[in-house]
């Protein structure tokens, strides 16, 4: 069974390569490549994978996802300029896809504590843009 | 792998008609749907696209890219139109979301290399959603 939580952080960015020209980063990104940044409201769907328990008939604690979300990327991300504030986006293109492989390597390490394990996370970064991420295997 | 997914509205009207059938058959098949003069929705559609996410740009998929060959493909040739007359397609199919899903999947299908020329990334589905109730995908 597959339970989602949903949860939303604001942050800004800008879409740009370091190691590309000012030209290149602009033909490649477009406004996005604008050096002052952009902001977008995040809303991240954290999927988990499990079986309910017998006893309490939950496949995981809500709440607990909800405590371990808010500290391993909330916390970080959460009205932050991600190229200068929050790593590896110092040298990785904080673009959505990226975020998303961000946020599975950030959470990955602490599902199985809360109880099954991490399926999928997906990240939009507007309405009509979003991104899925199923890990390296997937 | 990283899925992306744009999502795209347009407005057409349709009219549900099977040629092969008598008016009464199409009268009791699709109801109101079966009125002569048409009737219309605001389509929502979903383009899910599969690739690895590229080194030199970060992404998997460049959004500008998939927005030109659906505006072409797509919102073009159906937005603010009337399905039946739309394309030859549905000269010979009934407009049903199914059928239209399955044309526009083809479409993008057809023309993907010219916009995305490399092995990746990959078109994965097409979702239509004809009302808020009414959801259709094909992959």
């Amino acid at each position: 069974m597959l339970v989602t939580k949903r949860i939303e952080f604001s942050a800004s960015h800008v879409c740009r390569n370091p190691m590309l020209s000012d030209r290149e980063n602009e033909e490649l990104f477009g406004a996005a490549a604008n050096p002052h940044g952009h902001g977008h409201n995040y809303v991240i769907d954290v999927t988990v994978e499990g079986d309910p328990d017998p006893v309490t008939g939950m496949v995981l604690d809500l709440k607990k996802l909800k405590e371990v979300v808010n500290r391993e990327v909330v916390q970080t991300y959460d009205h932050r300029f991600l190229n200068y504030e929050v790593p590896p986006f110092d040298h990785v293109v904080p673009t959505v896809e990226n975020i998303a492989i961000d946020i599975w390597h950030r959470l990955e390490p602490h599902i199985s504590q809360v109880g099954g394990q991490l399926q999928g996370i997906r990240v939009y970064e507007t309405d009509d843009l979003y991104v899925d991420y199923f890990g390296e295997a997937a | 792998m990283i899925r992306v997914t744009r999502k795209y509205q347009f407005s057409a009207s349709h009219r549900l008609h099977a040629p092969g059938l008598s008016a009464s058959e199409n009268a009791e098949l699709y109801g109101k749907c079966n009125n002569p003069h048409g009737h219309g929705h605001n389509y929502q559609i979903e383009v899910s696209a599969r690739g690895p996410v590229d080194q030199r740009s970060g992404r998997a998929l460049d959004p500008r890219a998939l927005d030109r060959l659906v505006k072409e493909q797509v919102l073009d040739p159906f937005d603010q139109r009337n399905l039946n007359a739309s394309s030859t397609i549905f000269e010979e199919l009934v407009p049903t979301t199914e059928n239209l899903a399955r044309e526009i999947y083809r479409r993008l299908g057809v023309n993907w290399q010219s916009v995305f020329p490399s092995a990746w990334p990959v078109l994965e589905k097409v979702r239509i959603a004809e009302t808020p109730r009414n959801i259709f995908e094909v992959s």
